[in-house]
Parts: structure tokens; sequence; C-alpha cells
């Protein structure tokens, strides 16, 4: 089974961190990549870098800022090759988002066999 | 008789159909398509000696059969090329033997109460699976539309493929938070039934799964608690409610008349919950400790101190304000009501019936009558049941 783990951040909660306590999360993202079964992932910038596409009376239009306001950012994502659910939810477990009040959202993704 | 058969080998040979094949739909079906066999055999033919190897032995040869034929399916097929050998005649012959046949209803459970299910949709699998329920048996219990529970049962039969949900159980720290979710399932079933008294066949089911995991989890002391408790509220059934001509009335516990309890049950119970007392070895958890406090309430002389103590002990472990409204209640007989109404009042629970209705009681008590008759009216309006509420506006008019 392959998924995609989306890790979700509280805004500001970085910039909560002391620097030492940034440095040691960026670590733990960073050693995360080397579990058994990851296959990629991104990290992505902060959301007031985002631009937003979409068609408004065919017309193509561009905006500033992410496509929706939420309370959780979507800040990046994994991709986890695992037996079952119950494994990649361990993994999942160990992403630092989730002890810092974010939240990973667990998704299969789709592939010839599923 | 054959029915019976049926009901209770369902979940032992969806299971194994479902550990061989890994796939829910395909198992399933197979299932299906031996049970409808044996309901054309059996009659004729007897019941084999081993109903449950009989059917499994029929289902994968069924299966495997028409995944060959079904080349759309040629995926699966690679999976089966090594397991099976190529010829079945009559699967009268050649029956594996059923302790070959491993029982992984245990693996079923688990994989039906996983948490990435809504626990409505943990509920309905169960009953399926387990119970073998029929779709609309279990709409029908849940008071929704057959083509409802078919999209719930659908969408979490889906959800498990997709996701990934495994069938199989957990080990190390998260078996008991799993099991925990297993009971809840179970305990969820037995309410829906015990409380209304249109819906006896829940409670019925939930005893039967109850004793189902009491045969696959003996050591679990939580396990034998729950089963100990339903078995000792449901002794008292056919007493809980009188018919008058507006329906089922309630009849509390102090006025019900104990000679039509079930004491075979009530000692059935019993013997469970000293087994569950003992492995749990002085920490009991709080299906045990509701089982010895229902134990307690079959006694003839009700032992209050010792009732409200074991609520004490509950509220401890779970935190839970309803465990100590049910608290409050013992310590009334115990302790008196103005005791009782202190314990209530530090409670903030304004949309919970029972809140309500046991202020209103304890009020009553203390002569303060006003206020008693607006809490039990704020009760009235809570209430869901007919018989509850018919219960409601008799307290309403005698105050």
């Amino acid at each position: 089974m392959q998924y995609a783990l989306l890790i979700y951040y509280k805004p500001g909660t970085n910039e909560a961190l002391g620097a030492d306590d940034y440095e040691a999360v960026h670590r733990e993202y960073m050693a995360l990549k080397d579990t058994p079964g990851m296959f990629g992932g991104a990290s992505l910038h902060p959301v007031e870098t985002a631009t937003t596409v979409r068609l408004r009376d065919d017309q193509l239009l561009v905006t500033d800022g992410p496509f929706a306001d939420t309370k959780e950012i979507f800040a990046g994502f994994y991709l986890l090759e695992a037996d079952d659910l119950d494994r990649a939810t361990e993994v999942a477990a160990r992403i630092p988002a989730v002890r810092l009040g974010g939240s990973v959202e667990i998704r299969p993704i789709v592939t010839d066999q599923s | 008789m054959i029915e019976e058969v049926f009901r209770d080998q369902w979940g032992r040979v969806l299971a194994s159909l479902i550990g061989y094949f890994g796939d829910w739909d395909l198992a399933e079906d197979a299932a299906a398509e031996a049970f409808a066999i044996a309901a054309q055999r059996w009659p004729s033919d007897g019941v084999p000696d081993q109903p449950a190897a009989w059917l499994v032995t029929t289902a994968r040869r069924r299966a495997i059969d028409r995944l060959r034929r079904d080349r759309v399916l040629a995926t699966k097929l690679r999976l089966l090329a090594a397991a099976e050998p190529p010829a079945w005649e009559d699967p009268a012959e050649d029956i594996v033997d059923s302790t070959a046949i491993p029982d992984e209803r245990l693996e079923l459970v688990f994989m039906c109460c996983h948490p990435a299910l809504a626990v409505e949709a943990q509920v309905a699998l169960t009953l399926r699976a387990v119970g073998g329920l029929s779709t609309e048996e279990i709409a029908r219990a849940f008071l929704v539309p057959p083509e409802t529970m078919k999209r719930r049962l659908t969408r979490a039969k889906a959800k498990i493929k997709v996701a990934g949900i495994p069938f199989g159980v957990p080990s190390g720290p998260r078996l008991p938070e799993r099991l925990g979710a297993i009971l809840a399932v179970v305990y969820l079933i037995f309410n829906e039934g015990y409380g209304d008294p249109d819906r006896p066949a829940l409670a019925a089911e939930a005893i039967r799964l109850g004793r189902v995991l009491a045969v696959l989890l003996p050591a679990q002391p939580e396990v034998l608690g729950l089963l100990a408790l339903m078995l000792l509220h449901d002794s008292r059934r056919e007493t809980r409610f009188a018919d008058n001509e507006h329906g089922p009335d309630l009849v509390l516990l102090p006025d019900q008349d104990r000679s039509r309890w079930d004491w075979r049950q009530i000692a059935e119970g019993r013997a469970l919950l000293d087994r569950a007392l003992t492995d749990a070895a002085g920490r009991p958890g709080p299906y045990v400790i509701q089982a010895a406090i229902a134990s307690l309430q079959a006694q003839e002389q009700l032992d209050w101190p010792q009732i409200s103590v074991l609520y004490g002990r509950l509220a401890e472990l779970t935190g839970s304000p309803v465990v100590r409204l049910n608290r409050a209640v013992a310590v009334a007989e115990a302790d008196g009501p103005a005791a009782a109404l202190a314990i209530v009042d530090r409670l903030d629970l304004p949309d919970y019936q029972y809140w309500h209705s046991t202020r209103a009681e304890l009020l009553r008590r203390l002569g303060r009558r006003d206020e008693a008759r607006a809490a039990f009216q704020r009760a009235l309006d809570l209430a869901r049941t007919g018989p509850e509420r018919r219960f409601l506006e008799r307290r309403i008019a005698e105050s």
C-alpha cells in the first residue's frame, strides 16, 4: 500500500518555538526521510508565499494567498510504502506536527493495483 | 435448526475467507454462495460433522472457480496460483479438517472495530460480519431504511480495502486501547436494545457477540466483565416494563418482580464476574466494576453504601460525570437525598435527561416541590422513549 502523509500546522507554531527547538524539530523531519518505506515528500514554504489559480467567467484568475482560509495550514507531505494503515499510522504519529498541535492526514495513493 | 447453524457459523466462515483471500467482497460473495448450497443440500443430506470446514471448503472452491473464469480479476489470480490444488468435485469429499481452519474471528472483529471507521460503521460491520445479521435486519434494528444501511456498509468496506485497514490482532501497547473500542461497540449494541422495549433483539445479539469474545479472549478480565454486565442487566429484562393501555411503562428496580428475573442468567453473570475479578488481580477495569454493581443490584437487600463505593471507583477510573450522577443515586439511598443533591448540583449536564430527572427526584424527596416539578419538566423535554415520557408525566402530575 502507498500512502501520502499530509502534514497540517496551526499558524505560528514554528515561530513559537525557540531557535534550538526549531533546529531539533527540523532534524526530526530530516531523519524521518530515512524511515523504511519512505519514497518521497516535500516541505512547503509558508502560506504567505502561496498563489492560487482558478477560472472565473472563463477568465484565469490569479490571486495571492492559499485557496481557502483554514485553521490549519498544509505544510508538507511524505510518501510512504507500508503494509497497512496501522503501519502508516505508526509513522504518522512520529511526525512532529502531531505533538505540536497540528495533525497528519493519511491518504491512500491511487496505484495500478488499487 | 439449519438457520441456527448458519448464524453460528457465518462469522467463522467469513473470517476464514477474508483471511484467505484478503478481500472482503470476494469473501462475502463466496460465503453467501456456500451457505446457499448448504441450504439446498443439508435438509436432505443432513448437517455435516464439521459445518464450518464444509462451508469454508465449498466457498473457497467456488471463489477460486470464479476467479479463474474471470479474466478481469487476473491480478488476484496471481495471489492464488500457489494456494490451491486444481481439481474440485463434490465439496462433500475431501473437506478440510476444521482443526486446520484457524478461527480468525478475532482478526475480523478488530478489523470491523478499527478506529479509522466511524462508530456507526463499526457497529454495522460487526453485526453483519461477526453476528451474521442481514443488511435488512441491521437496518430494521437501527430504524433506518435498508438502502441507507446498505450504503453505510458498502462505504465502510470500500474504506477497509482502499485505506488498507488490516485484518489482524494488534500487539503490544495498542491492544488494550483497540480492545476497548471493540467492547464499546458491543456495549453500544446492547444498550440500543436494552433501552428500547421494541428492539430486544439487539441486546440478545450483543450478548452473543460478548460470548464469542469471551471464547476468543478468555484471559481479558474486561471481556468477561462486559459479558457478565450484559447478562446481569438482561436478566431483569422481563420486569423492566409493565404493559398498560398506552404501551409499556418503566418499572424501577425496587418495584420489579424479583421472581420473574432470570436467575440462571444471574448465576452465569456472577460466575463470570468472579473469574474476571480474580484475573483483574485487584485492579478491575470499568466493565468489571459495572458488572459488580449490577450483581449487587440483584441482591434482595440492596447494599447501597457498597454500591456507592463502587461507583466512586468507577468515577475515578473514567472521570465521567454520568458515573458521578449514578453514584449520587446510590448516595441518596445510603446517606439521604441532601448529600446526593450536593453531588448532583456540582455536576453540570444541562442536556442530559437523567441529570434533570435525578435532581427532580431528590428535590421531590426533600419536599422542594416547585423545583422538582420544573426539573421533571426539563427531563420530559429531553426524553426519547415512550415509557420514559409516561413515567415523567406521572411524576409531574403527582408533584
